[in-house]
């Protein structure tokens, strides 16, 4: 059994400086949902037809539901949670292709939690001003839970962090323990591969489909609540 | 019978504590048990709010299971990418 289960280094220069499998399927995805974005754009008429109705009904959801979960005055972060809702289920969803999902790497989802962490105090501070945002972030009920505060402040980005890369690298591993368990039924007896044909479908559907989807929305629904909570 | 090496002492009781940190699978369970029956009640009484409820009671569920994952992230961290060994 292979017990690495960290992204590969694909590259590697002299420096010490690599590149990993989990950057460059981001730089994929990166260029799927931009080329996508472009051809669904173009030529938009007044009256939509085909592709702009897509794009259309994607802008829609999104915004209703920043819309219902931030409040009417926010509508200003439909694009950000948008494209962080599609980034993410692109990215757990990567995985079913046969790629390594990005999220399956604690960079990704730390680089994300901590944009999220800057968004919470940053609006924050730009609502209420400095005072208000200390007041408000730190001494709440009384000053003197000062100290617990902070600690559930800098344990929002962490339980993020770790919900998102724990589903997916959990749901990955166990794919992986499936595989090699089908594969040595039959081990040396015949060549070809029957049980990994069906069976394995009913799993990918729960821990790629569902917990992919259910946690991108779950990230991008916490990131909404959070900094809607801090601006109110 | 050999001795029983440092590293070999130091695997096996990684392979006990990542057993063990899976207990902490208890907890989410019970939690998103009790999520799912009230969901269900909710459902019940209003038959009209499926769709807010269904939306509530994941995102709830999701977010209670964070615990559990804390402990299976603990546990492949023992199995697959041991700190403990390189101290010996």
């Amino acid at each position: 059994m292979n017990t690495e289960f960290g992204p590969k280094i694909i590259v590697e220069f002299s420096n010490g400086v690599f590149i990993t499998e989990t950057v460059i399927n981001t730089w994929i995805i990166m260029a799927v949902l931009v080329v996508v974005s472009i051809i669904l754009t173009r030529n938009m008429k007044l009256v939509p037809d085909g592709k702009q109705n897509v794009a259309e009904i994607l802008v829609g959801v999104l915004t209703s539901l920043v819309g219902s979960s931030m409040g009417k005055d926010k509508l200003g972060f439909v694009p950000y949670m948008g494209t962080l809702m599609i980034f993410l289920v692109c990215a757990n969803l990567w995985g079913l292709v046969g790629f390594r999902a990005p999220t399956a790497d604690l960079n990704t989802t730390f680089a994300l939690s901590i944009l999220t962490f800057f968004m919470i105090h940053g609006n924050s501070i730009r609502r209420k001003g400095v005072g208000g945002w200390l007041k408000g972030t730190f001494f709440e009920p009384v000053a003197v839970m000062a100290p617990l505060n902070l600690i559930s402040e800098v344990a929002t980005p962490v339980s993020l962090a770790f919900r998102l890369f724990g589903n997916i690298v959990g749901g990955m591993i166990i794919m992986a323990l499936v595989y090699n368990a089908l594969g040595t039924i039959l081990g040396g007896v015949l060549p070809i591969p029957i049980f990994e044909l069906g069976i394995p479908a009913v799993l990918h559907a729960y821990f790629d489909v569902f917990a992919g989807v259910l946690q991108a929305f779950i990230f991008t629904m916490l990131t909404m609540v959070f900094v809607s909570m801090a601006m109110d | 019978m050999e001795a029983i090496t440092g590293k070999a002492l130091i695997l096996a009781c990684s392979a006990v504590g990542a057993g063990l940190a899976m207990i902490a699978g208890i907890g989410p369970g019970i939690g998103q048990g009790f999520a799912a029956g009230k969901g269900a009640e909710a459902v019940g009484k209003q038959p009209e709010a499926q769709g807010d409820i269904i939306k509530t009671m994941l995102l709830g569920a999701a977010v209670d299971e964070t615990t559990g994952i804390y402990g299976l992230v603990v546990a492949l961290i023992l199995l697959f990418a041991n700190p403990l060994v390189g101290m010996l």
